[in-house]
């Protein structure tokens, strides 16, 4: 795309021609110079990369850890990219010296990108400083050296130090922070809108986000005609609306969970979030990405599927709503012609005593890729299950709505039995294939376990896990 | 004292590699790498890369101008692949171009045709084939045959032990700048400074002193840059030979995984004998080491596997078989514990099979067989102040195992889901290099007229904290403040010939050697003192925080007012240190001698809760008490321990390296390969230091840190294990590492994987075959 980038690096006004596709990491250190921001592994998975972008909300700019590895330099028009440098002032910042004195860093390596996040942490508004919020922070980050238990030890110094002083102002005043970011609001607000991004040349593809896609494709990017969608305010945001939950499709993760509304209908959102990506990718990953890409094990993906989720697309003047639960055709294939763009999720409102939950188990707990993750949506009555939607992911080459299992279970009374009854229903609607998140054993095995834990987790006061070992 | 780079590297000022500005005329490479495991080369067809706009030349075997070799020990390995590939990630050619994007768009425009071989990548399957590097080596203790008749209990079995890729946070890279006189000046990210300049030096066909190489500080090493950066360097150097221009390497992620070796896979089978009390009597072990396509350094990693293969127990009648097992896998290499965690794995493995088959508890063998002094390891060294029993008691009573066992009880019984479980894990660990000749180490030091002072050694800081050691221990040594003293990077127009930064053992020499070098300028500094200040004897002179003393009584002397008339007075202010570990030898023909300065002991305490419907886990707690001698820097020496632990935590929980058949690495990437983060790790993490545990070699009675720690991540393993038992008692369980979720779920479910499989069979819903989707970043 043609279009003049036009963005704040640390206190300087940056306009630039450079490909809207290239990496904010490649631009930082090919272009700009700026080499405290590392690169450890492309894909998100290390945080050494991280740096701070802000955002104009309302009157503030709000500040948020991303990895620059995999943020498309187009989607900084319009915003306040903040690196290691732009963090650094004449003296140790209160993170900086509690990472100094706690012996938290070895080879140094991984440490700026853990400074950015830290500060990120520290600089959100009314931010309270605990152990927890400590972790979150790190969540995003590999450290090989230490162990974490010095990282973590960060916590009680910062309480010390900069204790209820948290967000931009008091650190400004307290001089944490350099002046320049009192400026930032008004100076974000002088940039114009993005100009012509759909131009004569029509993008070969659109990013929402670009947290899956530049790990597939990171080196093509660069070179072809890319769509920022995250341009496009109008596409994020939450409200209720006739029954539905209406979610804008650029909403990222990390938005969708701490929403109210969203927080209501499935009230353990949070929990959930907890074993999904990183708090710097939640930052950036949509869930509209998250469909889109299609992929058999995406998290949120599974999780809408079960709650029966409608999809808006829109193509020019026209648009079309599909069902999540016949969206998936096939390993990628979709119902939606490549001019289509999905704008909105609809998530119907559950009738009153439904219960969710959701499942995940991956090699390691956080920040990884699930072997197998289901959703679960169930109304009883009387004892009876009234309604029920429940999704799979990898178990098929497609994000499973487990139709059969479904309907087996419909109007039949809730109980261990019957749920061991469902056991080899779901072993015939689900197909998976060994790969390198597990066997196929493995993945039916799960398939067992995560309907017995759904249900065991959602009906403590019907069934035990040990209702289900003792027949055997 | 703090980290001395802590400041830089908090405030992304601490320059790596690739951080220094770089000339404008640099040139950027990237490697093409074999698509197949074993094959003869047909045809390689680099002409379209060529072709491509800004790439400068396209590098194969044929552009070498000295040896096309690079094994370290065994001439076995080129640096481009000349007639045949033997792994998939063996270099083929280097694309130089004038960005790393060009670059990289060369290497896929380069293909290659091959006559394919079939590919091993089972030990014991080359073992069979005769696929042998080395001779196989056997250590002996005692007579093995006979004492199986004096057992009361004799069980056999086999151990699966999984690799591990290093994941230092900065990948592999270098850089070549061209100076005068055909010299390169090479800076790398190594361990092994000389080993890249010797071997670069070799490739083209120059003397060693051609070539410099330079090393400010690595991203983290782990053994993985030990022999293993050499390729890179060579491959700048190269590079910059044929373009007359600097050359940068930086290795991505995904293709350091592929390209690089890591900690060996070994296949294992033990026998071990023990009368009723548990006391073991004979011990017998064949470890097949998985050692890639070349030697690298499995011969002296299997060595220290046999050197291990007892841990920290004494067993009267050993013997230990090993071999190194040439596959098509890349050659597999260095990585901190260096064999030793495998051997430690069988006998832990052996101890455990015992410990279930008595109905014994395991920690009970564990401490009825420890070490004391005057026990014999299998290769002949005695124990001498072993401290296995010290920590072991320490641990036992300070972290209150018993309350540890009745908490972990109780919640077995109060708990369905969820079981607990805890292992007990001592280590002793061998301190030096077991190649004899490897001990030694030097020093330069200069002081300037203002006092400051500069120090080079010939270790590397790769995040272990040698810079900050070597710098308080110069401080300590000259009694003058560390604000003066400056580290200089490695180099080796200033150090020669320098061993690896490895085996623990890199402050020691070093520290040794830059006191031997301090020694030499403060003879000479007090023989001026004695003569200027009139003081009869100079060997009463000391300096303390930078003030002259004599006979303990404070002079008008400074430190800088002594330099500054040393100097007018020509004295020479420089020195060149030198050590070599004194007493060590090893008769590799007997198997037998005395090659460790010393051992570290330690025990560890791992506890673990396993949520056995899903087979996931936590590690709640790891309580340590650790023998490192007198702290030389307590942050620094914490930090190794923890980060050691960490290392071998993951190691055998959810570092799982997967090949495919024909030899791929399935789990290249981060997002597949899951090293420990902040949430893996427990919150409840301590460490005890043994107290008043001297060591005389020093420096100031510190003890080597840096590899024994990892080994009580093994603990993980067993602690694991325990709470799989105590949900399912009978469960047939495998020692087989890592014990990954799926490990977990599958050995706990076997009645119910059957039950899957009957299903599936009488509904004739086979495995219908489907695409096989593309790894996914983040659902």
């Amino acid at each position: 795309m043609a279009g003049m980038v036009h963005f704040f690096l640390n206190g300087e006004e940056v306009q630039t021609t450079e490909a809207a596709g290239i990496l904010v990491l490649d631009y930082l250190r090919q272009r700009a110079q700026l080499m405290g921001t590392k690169e450890g592994c492309r894909e998100g998975d290390c945080g050494a990369c991280a740096v701070l972008i802000g955002e104009l909300e309302g009157e503030r700019v709000v500040y948020k850890p991303v990895t620059s590895c995999l943020m498309p330099l187009g989607e900084l028009h319009g915003r306040h990219l903040v690196t290691i440098e732009g963090l650094n002032g004449e003296a140790l910042s209160p993170v900086q010296q509690a990472i100094v004195d706690e012996g938290a860093t070895q080879c140094g390596f991984c440490t700026p990108g853990i400074v950015v996040s830290l500060m990120g942490y520290v600089m959100e508004d009314g931010a309270e400083i605990t152990s927890n919020g400590v972790k979150a922070a790190l969540s995003g980050h590999l450290c090989r050296c230490t162990g974490y238990r010095s990282l973590k030890q960060v916590e009680p110094y910062l309480k010390a130090s900069i204790g209820e002083e948290t967000g931009i102002e008091a650190l400004v005043a307290n001089g944490v922070l350099s002046a320049y970011f009192l400026d930032m609001p008004e100076r974000l607000r002088a940039i114009p809108p993005f100009g012509s991004q759909n131009g004569q040349v029509s993008p070969e593809v659109f990013i929402a986000g670009g947290t899956d896609i530049y790990v597939q494709q990171g080196d093509a990017l660069p070179e072809i005609q890319v769509h920022v969608l995250n341009l496009h305010p109008e596409m994020k945001g939450i409200s209720r609306r006739a029954g539905y939950l209406h979610v804008g499709a650029l909403t990222t993760f990390e938005e969708f969970a701490r929403d109210p509304e969203v927080i209501r209908l499935i009230p353990e959102i949070q929990d959930y979030m907890f074993l999904i990506a990183s708090w710097q990718i939640r930052n950036r990953a949509t869930l509209g990405g998250n469909i889109i890409n299609a992929s058999p094990i995406g998290d949120m993906t599974v999780l809408l599927l079960a709650l029966e989720a409608l999809l808006v697309f829109r193509d020019g003047q026209t648009s079309r709503t599909v069902p999540m639960t016949r969206f998936f055709k096939g390993y990628k294939q979709l119902d939606r012609s490549p001019s289509e763009i999905l704008t909105e999720i609809l998530i119907p409102e559950p009738a009153a005593r439904t219960r969710v939950g959701w499942e995940k188990v991956s090699k390691r707990k956080c920040l990884d890729i699930a072997s197998v993750n289901s959703a679960i949506k169930v109304r009883c009555e009387d004892g009876v299950i009234q309604e029920i939607g429940l999704a799979m992911g990898g178990v098929a080459p497609v994000p499973l709505y487990m139709k059969e299992t479904m309907a087996f279970l419909t109007g039949r009374p809730i109980s261990a039995e019957t749920v061991q009854e469902a056991f080899p229903i779901a072993q015939r609607e689900v197909a998976p294939i060994s790969d390198v998140r597990g066997s196929a054993a493995y993945k039916r095995l799960l398939v067992r376990q995560l309907l017995m834990a759904h249900f065991t987790r959602l009906f403590p006061e019907l069934m035990q896990a040990r209702d289900f070992y003792e027949t055997y | 004292m703090k980290h001395i780079d802590a400041v830089y590297h908090t405030r992304g000022e601490a320059q790596f590699v690739d951080d220094v500005p770089p000339p404008a005329d640099m040139l950027y490479a990237a490697v093409f790498f074999s698509p197949v495991a074993h094959g003869t080369i047909r045809a390689l067809h680099i002409e379209e890369s060529q072709a491509i706009e800004g790439v400068v030349a396209v590098l194969t075997a044929a552009d070498i101008p000295g040896e096309n070799q690079i094994g370290p020990i065994i001439p076995d390995e080129t640096l481009l692949a000349e007639d045949e590939v033997h792994y998939i990630g063996q270099p083929v050619a280097a694309v130089v171009a004038t960005s790393p994007e060009i670059a990289r768009k060369g290497v896929r425009h380069i293909t290659i045709d091959t006559d394919e071989h079939p590919a091993v990548t089972d030990p014991r399957e080359a073992y069979a084939l005769g696929q042998i590097i080395g001779t196989p080596r056997t250590f002996a203790l005692g007579d093995v045959e006979s004492a199986w008749a004096n057992c009361d209990l004799v069980v056999e079995g086999s151990c699966d032990i999984g690799g591990q890729e290093h994941v230092y946070l900065e990948t592999q890279r270098a850089r070549a700048i061209p100076l005068e006189g055909n010299v390169i000046r090479i800076y790398s990210s190594t361990q092994s400074p000389y080993a890249g300049q010797r071997t670069a030096a070799k490739v083209l066909g120059v003397a060693n002193n051609s070539i410099e190489v330079d090393v400010k500080r690595l991203g983290g090493g782990f053994g993985g840059k030990e022999d293993q950066a050499t390729p890179w360097a060579c491959l700048v150097a190269l590079a910059a030979w044929h373009t007359k221009k600097p050359v940068e390497l930086v290795l991505r992620r995904d293709e350091d995984f592929q390209m690089t070796g890591k900690r060996h896979p070994y296949a294992s089978d033990f026998k071990i004998g023990v009368d009723r009390t548990g006391k073991i009597l004979a011990y017998q072990a064949w470890h097949y080491q998985n050692a890639g396509a070349a030697a690298d350094l499995s011969p002296p990693v299997l060595e220290r596997t046999l050197f291990h293969s007892t841990n920290s127990y004494f067993i009267p009648n050993v013997k230990i078989f090993g071999a190194s097992c040439r596959t098509n896998l890349p050659p597999n290499t260095a990585f901190r514990g260096f064999g030793g965690p495998q051997g430690m794995f069988v006998i832990e493995s052996a101890i455990t099979k015992v410990a279930e088959t008595l109905g014994l508890p395991r920690e009970e063998i564990q401490r009825k067989n420890l070490l004391q002094d005057g026990d014999a390891f299998p290769y002949g060294q005695r124990v001498e102040e072993g401290r296995a029993v010290r920590t072991w008691e320490q641990a036992a009573t300070s972290y209150d195992f018993s309350a540890i066992r009745d908490c972990v009880e109780r919640h077995n019984v109060e708990h369905f889901e969820t079981k607990k479980g805890f292992a007990v894990m001592p280590v002793c660990f061998g301190i030096s290099f077991t190649t004899t000749f490897m001990n030694q180490a030097s020093a330069l030091v200069h002081v300037y007229t203002d006092g400051s002072v500069s120090v080079t050694t010939g270790g590397v800081e790769m995040g272990q904290g040698l810079s900050t050691n070597i710098l308080s221990i110069a401080a300590r040594t000259l009694g003058i403040h560390p604000e003066r003293i400056k580290v200089e990077s490695t180099n080796t127009t200033r150090i020669a010939n320098m061993s690896p930064s490895a085996a623990s053992s890199t402050t020691v020499l070093n520290g040794n050697a830059t006191m031997v070098a301090i020694g030499q300028i403060l003879d000479r500094l007090k023989a001026v003192a004695a003569k200027e200040i009139g003081l009869p004897d100079p060997a009463r002179i000391t300096i303390v925080d930078e003030q002259v003393y004599y006979n303990g009584d404070e002079t008008d002397w400074t430190w800088t007012k002594l330099v500054q008339t040393a100097y007018l007075n020509r004295v020479g202010l420089s020195a060149h240190g030198f050590f070599a570990t004194p007493g060590i030898h090893f008769d590799k023909q007997k198997e037998k001698g005395h090659p460790f300065a010393y051992h570290t002991y330690g025990t560890a305490i791992i506890e673990v809760t396993v949520d056995c419907l899903r087979g996931i886990y936590d590690i709640d707690a790891v309580k340590i008490v650790h023998d490192l001698g007198r702290p030389l820097n307590e942050l620094v020496d914490l930090g190794q321990v923890e980060g050691g632990l960490a290392q071998g935590l993951g190691w055998m929980t959810t570092e799982d390296l997967q090949y495919d058949e024909q030899g791929h690495l399935l789990s290249h990437a981060l997002a597949t390969y899951k090293v420990p983060d902040v949430y893996f790790m427990p919150d409840d993490l301590q460490v005890q230091f043994l107290e008043n545990a001297d060591e005389p070699l020093g420096p100031y009675g510190n003890k080597a840190v840096g590899e024994p720690p990892l080994m009580y991540g093994i603990g993980v393993f067993f602690a694991i294990r325990h709470a799989m038992r105590a949900f399912k008692p009978d469960a047939d369980l495998a020692f087989t590492c890592p014990i990954t979720p799926e490990r977990v779920l599958m050995g706990l479910h076997a009645e119910e994987r059957k039950a899957i499989a009957f299903t599936l069979a009488t509904s004739g819903n086979g495995e219908a075959p489907t695409p096989i989707p593309a790894p996914s970043r983040n659902p």
